[in-house]
């Protein structure tokens, strides 16, 4: 087994796309979740519908930048759909319609009907060449031995963390004023709230939006570094990957998503490089084949995350007297 | 005791005018199911008073108070604040027209500071707007708002736990916080819900004590109340309600020795049965 191989994997992973793109999508969730309580279970919905946005638009001939701005706005759009009907009645209410909603969307944008647009089963590739073209990273490896990236990962990291923490700040300043306050005191109570003349609705619609959107900048980096948007790749799993993220960095903090982020990846890829060597080996025996690696990972992974929501139920970053306060 | 008030002039009957109302409820119906739970044909609430709802379980008396301020949907009727009609309006278009209520189980946002529970009840931060919090500006009035807050904290005698979450209060804390929260609103009624309900005697003095400053101040109060010591003791008029209707009203005194009270409270035939 070699472990400095993992290690420099797992590391890769913890720095590299999956972890900046979890970070993102986590900072919309932690937003909606963690500070204003909502459940929505179809935060993947928001993640496939600004990458389409972006890759239907680039393909219809507009330009990248509009193929953006349609992705967000895309976002908003079902941010406001999935919101108002939703967003009157009790919160188990939304957890159901958002996870409806993320699956029905992922059976239109595959359906034959809705193929000379989406590309049906097969999705849409290569829309982000403007992107690359714009790379300004001269030729060559960047980084520390073997921990290093191309230039055109690096392009796509730099951006990527630069996106990271625009949300952040954004998230952070709204956190912070009294637009933040409001929200926590809906997550609390929502009939306080609403007795101390706060318009919860209005409040938690704009919350589902801006998590939504940011949700759909995660969307659009994902396809952009993988020139590729596939129907199946948008599964309920991406949520929960979201969600895991944001409970291992503890809901309702501003840097939990982050740290979340890259902790997740560097565990998840430490795991699965620790169980493929551990088989390739032989030292399971004939229990598992290296086919297994996948599904014993993730058996690992639901252990350890139930170990957290036990042991360490704020998470990293969580205030563990708020939590005590639940049991109240 | 009560002070003087206009209502002594005011007949003791049901549905009768008061000089200077505030409040002014018409043909207000609820029911759920073949339930009428509220059914009050009409009724004045005379500005700057005390008054007290009473009445046995289930009376309505929590169900008007959710139709009046926005929280339950009203089958019928009408009822304005000040002259504004406050009907079809949502809960919280209410509590910015100035009527706050507290509800029956106290409601503090728990993992928000004592001081941001005050802060959450003023009515005047644009930075509560999106783009206002975006963009800033809102310093200056969070300084004010601030400063209020520390002094309504002080005077219910909870400054000192400004900085504790307010999940970590008492229960008689939360009920003292509950009411200095309501005040950051601003009201010009302030309707309560059972304030007594489960604090002990010494907190429920300082309670009435409080309520009274209220009424001293300006404000109108509206509360329910089960405990009749209380209710005679700083009521400056009683509404009785039973199934839904006002069966009484009238100075606490004459409430008490009401015969159709008694029996709401009773039963109606204690007196043939023995």
């Amino acid at each position: 087994m070699d472990l400095g191989k993992i290690l420099i994997d797992a590391l890769r992973a913890a720095l590299g796309v999956p972890a900046a793109a979890y970070a993102m999508s986590a900072i919309g969730l932690n937003l909606q979740f963690g500070y204003t309580g909502l459940l929505n279970f179809g935060h993947v919905a928001s993640m496939a519908v600004g990458a389409y946005g972006l890759a239907i638009t680039v393909d219809l001939g507009g330009p990248m930048w509009l193929g953006l701005i349609m992705g967000i706005v895309a976002a908003l759009l079902l941010a406001l759909l999935l919101g108002v009907p939703t967003l009157r009645l009790r919160a188990d209410y939304l957890a159901i319609v958002t996870i409806a909603a993320g699956e029905i969307l992922r059976f239109i944008v595959r359906s034959q009907w809705a193929a000379p647009f989406t590309g049906g089963i097969f999705g849409i590739q290569r829309f982000a060449n403007p992107f690359f073209a714009l790379n300004p990273i001269p030729p060559g490896r960047y980084g520390v031995g073997r921990l290093a990236w191309d230039a055109r990962s690096a392009w796509v990291l730099l951006v990527g963390w630069a996106l990271v923490a625009l949300s952040f700040l954004l998230v952070a300043r709204l956190i912070r004023s009294p637009w933040g306050r409001a929200i926590r005191a809906i997550r609390e109570d929502e009939d306080a709230a609403m007795s101390l003349g706060k318009n919860v609705f209005g409040y938690k619609l704009q919350s589902l939006m801006i998590g939504g959107a940011i949700g759909a900048l995660s969307g659009m980096f994902l396809a952009i570094d993988q020139q590729n948007v596939i129907p199946d790749s948008y599964i309920p799993l991406l949520t929960f990957y979201a969600f895991t993220v944001v409970i291992i960095g503890g809901p309702g903090s501003l840097k939990g998503p982050v740290v979340g982020a890259v902790v997740f990846w560097f565990l998840f890829e430490l795991l699965d490089g620790i169980i493929s060597s551990a088989i390739a080996q032989g030292w399971t025996g004939n229990l598992f084949e290296t086919t297994d690696v996948g599904a014993v990972k993730f058996v690992f992974f639901g252990v350890g995350l139930m170990l957290v929501m036990v042991f360490r139920p704020q998470g990293m970053f969580g205030k563990k007297e708020e939590m005590l306060l639940d049991a109240q | 005791m009560p002070s003087e008030t206009p209502l002594n002039m005011v007949d003791p009957v049901p549905g009768v005018a008061k000089p200077d109302p505030i409040l002014v409820v018409d043909s207000v119906k609820r029911s759920f199911g073949g339930v009428h739970a509220v059914d009050v044909h009409h009724l004045e609430v005379q500005r700057e008073t005390i008054t007290s709802l009473i009445g046995p379980n289930g009376a309505g008396k929590t169900t008007l108070f959710n139709l009046l301020s926005g929280f339950d949907r009203h089958d019928d009727g009408t009822w304005h604040l000040d002259g504004g009609r406050l009907v079809g309006i949502p809960a919280f278009r209410v509590a910015r027209r100035g009527m706050v209520r507290t509800f029956q189980l106290t409601r503090s946002l728990a993992r928000l500071t004592v001081l941001e529970n005050m802060l959450v009840g003023a009515q005047n931060q644009p930075g509560e707007s999106f783009w206002v919090a975006l963009t800033g500006g809102w310093q200056s009035r969070e300084k004010e708002n601030i400063e209020k807050a520390m002094a309504l904290l002080e005077r219910f005698n909870l400054d000192k736990m400004a900085d504790e979450l307010a999940g970590s209060l008492s229960g008689g804390q939360r009920k003292l916080l509950e009411m200095a929260r309501a005040l950051m609103v601003d009201p010009e009624l302030v309707m309560l819900d059972e304030p007594m309900a489960g604090v002990n005697p010494a907190l429920t003095q300082s309670l009435l004590v409080h309520i009274q400053a209220l009424r001293d101040e300006g404000m109108t109060v509206i509360f329910i109340e089960h405990d009749m010591d209380v209710v005679q003791e700083i009521s400056d008029w009683v509404v009785v309600m039973s199934q839904g209707k006002i069966i009484a009203e009238g100075p606490p005194a004459h409430i008490a020795a009401n015969p159709a009270v008694i029996d709401a409270y009773l039963g109606r035939h204690h007196g043939e049965h023995g």
